[in-house]
């Protein structure tokens, strides 16, 4: 293994990518050729380094320096000053902290402090295409060990004690989820990662497959065996392009060591995974509706029960989880129960990987343990709200999520105490809004996203998402009265019982959410006034369809 | 991949890649490449300091570079640091004294008088 006295890492998650991180390289690439440094110094391109809105990101090792928002003829000045020269290039220095990057004890700092990496360990810190970097920061030890020198329910058994629960959303006990179907008995069962992700402003499972394939492998081995399961499948979205990119070239790889296909570790388990690539449909992220896409169908969800577990993919039973979950696996097996269990609280161990969004200083990536406050992290880790000011609401969860209010900057977040406030920690989307937007407008955006998505199946939810964006465009118009707000609390409450599934049923989350904690808001709204300024009432004399259409989906900007 | 001693293996191999982004290093090496350095050949030290490091195979190394610090008569400079010992600073280090500076003072820790400007 040569020696190189320094490593360039060029950050290549997809937000950096589209911010041109490719140029970048080459352009370092080419200048490193041109001084002849190629064999003292070694560019690699990593997953993502979290504060997306700072890329390209570029980081120097050995002394960690961050580069932000680095330019094809600045990375010309990284090469001539920094790597030859010896002088960090200040000009372009982000001196905040980055938490994927390692810093000596003396330069960390409370902020940094905040962020605790499970899942993310090796995100930012590795090269994705490099297997030989995953196993040289411990990857394949956990499976190996699992293969080797536990039984499968000695495995099932760690998850339950871990107290690991479903991150994509659901919060259902693995190991729980594990049991069943290592109980069912039949002579093929999947393992099924669910990578569709659709939660509008949720991209941490794209960017850990993109950051760190190999641990997600590496998970559904070890379920694999936990199971019984000789197939998994990676159900993935068609346009995560870099993902999935990243996601094949690791399984080939872990082929070729031999670490998927037949008599894994000498232990006499088969494994392999193939990608499934969905076409992008909201609804393909429920567990049955995956399945049917999978199998070929039209995408909509199934009746349950019977549930996966039991009668999945094929009518085998299948497990299907979230990347983050699986993610999670490898160091809890790594370490044990009793580690995993010191992070996060009693009822929610772990951490939480989320993506931050909106009105906040520092977006990005992040990933902190379970039950900090929604203050600790828009004012800590997020670095507060940008121009000085108010917070507003926070949305965690995704679009189906709850949406809190300023009284609730200081309640713990995980799944009980979200629940409670009405909320759900989802799948990991926190989007920040500030007090310029009106809850009206954002609300209204929320529903027509569900009307869009509802894949019309079943009547609640086919017409109720419907009838909701009416409603809350009255509202928005200030023509709206009590009677239209009673309304649509009837409507999400029958949405809420009777639709077949998750999709139809959480539209009463954010809704009911919001009604509650803004309502001198909406209030204001029925007396034909907007707090905010937003919203106007639709002027006479003018053709009221074209006007709506021109104005639909404005809002968030 | 039949065992966990083959993984163990490529482990061994495999960890040397990332340990410069971790912050483990016992010992740091530090070349002055600024235009007087430069001038005075502190690219070959470098290169040889680079190859000698290479050869040796050794681990938990850094290799940096540092700008003028105001000696430019005794370039090419190189300082070395092993964990929890004084800084000693190199003048006029030739690719042949960089690799002598190597195996005595980085590798066996006997810091090599005669080449040496200052030591705090």
């Amino acid at each position: 293994m040569a020696f190189y006295r320094a490593h360039v890492l060029v950050c290549g998650g997809f937000p950096c990518v589209a911010a041109g991180c490719r140029a970048v390289r080459d352009a370092i690439e080419r200048s490193v050729r041109e001084h002849g440094l190629e064999r003292e110094v070694r560019v690699v391109e990593t997953g993502c380094l979290g504060p997306c809105d700072l890329g390209p990101i570029v980081v120097v090792y050995p002394e960690g320096t961050v580069y932000a928002r680095v330019t094809v003829s600045d990375a010309r000045e990284i090469v001539d000053e920094h790597l030859l020269k010896g002088r960090a290039v200040k000009r372009l220095e982000y001196t905040g902290h980055l938490p994927s990057v390692s810093l000596a004890d003396d330069k960390r700092t409370d902020y940094f402090e905040i962020q605790e990496r499970i899942v993310l360990e090796n995100v930012g810190l590795i090269d994705p295409d490099s297997i030989e970097e995953y196993i040289g920061r411990d990857g394949y030890h956990a499976a190996g060990v699992a293969l080797t020198s536990m039984s499968p329910d000695e495995v099932i058994e760690t998850i339950k004690s871990s107290g690991l629960r479903g991150r994509g959303g659901a919060a259902f006990p693995t190991g729980v989820k594990l049991g069943f179907t290592a109980r069912a008995e039949d002579d093929q069962k999947y393992i099924i990662c669910n990578a569709d992700e659709g939660e509008p402003g949720t991209f941490k499972d794209r960017l850990i497959l993109e950051g760190d394939p190999h641990k997600v492998i590496e998970g559904m081995i070890i379920l694999g065996y936990s199971v019984g399961a000789s197939m998994g499948y990676v159900y993935i979205r068609g346009e995560y392009y870099l993902s999935i990119e990243r996601i094949e070239r690791a399984i080939e790889e872990a082929r070729k060591y031999g670490l998927l296909g037949a008599d894994i570790f000498g232990s006499g388990f088969d494994f392999d995974i193939e990608v499934k690539k969905g076409a992008g449909a909201y609804v393909c992220g429920e567990e049955t509706a995956l399945i049917e896409s999978m199998e070929g169908k039209r995408g909509e969800p199934r009746q349950k029960p019977p549930y996966p577990g039991t009668c999945g993919l094929w009518g085998k039973p299948t497990v299907v989880n979230n990347v983050e979950t699986i993610a999670n696996v490898p160091p809890i097996i790594r370490n044990g129960a009793d580690w995993f269990r010191q992070f996060g609280t009693p009822t929610s161990p772990g951490t939480k990987v989320y993506t931050l969004t909106g009105d906040v200083n520092n977006k990005g990536l992040i990933e902190v343990p379970m039950g900090i406050t929604l203050r600790e992290v828009i004012y800590g880790v997020g670095g507060g709200i940008p121009g000085g000011r108010r917070f507003k609401m926070a949305q965690t969860g995704g679009t189906a999520g709850g949406c809190l209010s300023e009284a609730h900057l200081d309640i713990p977040m995980d799944y009980e105490n979200l629940q409670e406030a009405g909320s759900a920690l989802g799948s990991g989307a926190l989007l920040i809004i500030d007090d310029s937007h009106c809850i009206v407008d954002t609300a209204c955006i929320l529903l027509h996203f569900f009307e869009h998505e509802s894949c019309g199946q079943c009547t609640p939810c086919r017409e109720g998402t419907r009838r909701l964006c009416d409603i809350f465009r009255k509202v928005g118009e200030l023509t709206a009265t009590e009677d239209h707000l009673k309304l649509a609390r009837e409507l999400a409450e029958v949405m809420q019982s009777s639709s077949l599934c998750a999709l139809g049923q959480s539209v009463a989350v954010p809704l009911f959410t919001i009604l509650d904690h803004y309502a001198d808001e909406i209030k204001a709204h029925l007396e034909g006034r907007c707090p905010a300024g937003v919203c106007r009432r639709l002027p006479t004399g003018v053709d009221e369809e074209a006007y709506v259409t021109s104005h639909a989906g404005g809002g968030i900007k | 991949m039949k065992s966990l001693d083959d993984l163990k293996k490529i482990k061994e191999r495999a960890q040397a890649m990332t340990e410069l982004r971790e912050g483990t290093e016992e010992t740091r090496m530090v070349v002055g490449m600024g235009t007087c350095g430069i001038a005075a050949g502190a690219r070959d030290t470098l290169a040889a300091v680079m190859d000698e490091v290479n050869t040796r195979n050794l681990r938990h190394i850094a290799v940096t570079q540092t700008g003028c610090i105001g000696l430019c008569e005794y370039e090419p400079i190189m300082s070395v640091t092993r964990h929890g010992e004084p800084k000693v600073t190199y003048g006029r280090v030739t690719p042949e004294k960089a690799r002598q500076i190597i195996a005595s003072h980085v590798v066996n820790g006997q810091v090599v008088g005669d080449l040496v400007i200052s030591s705090k």
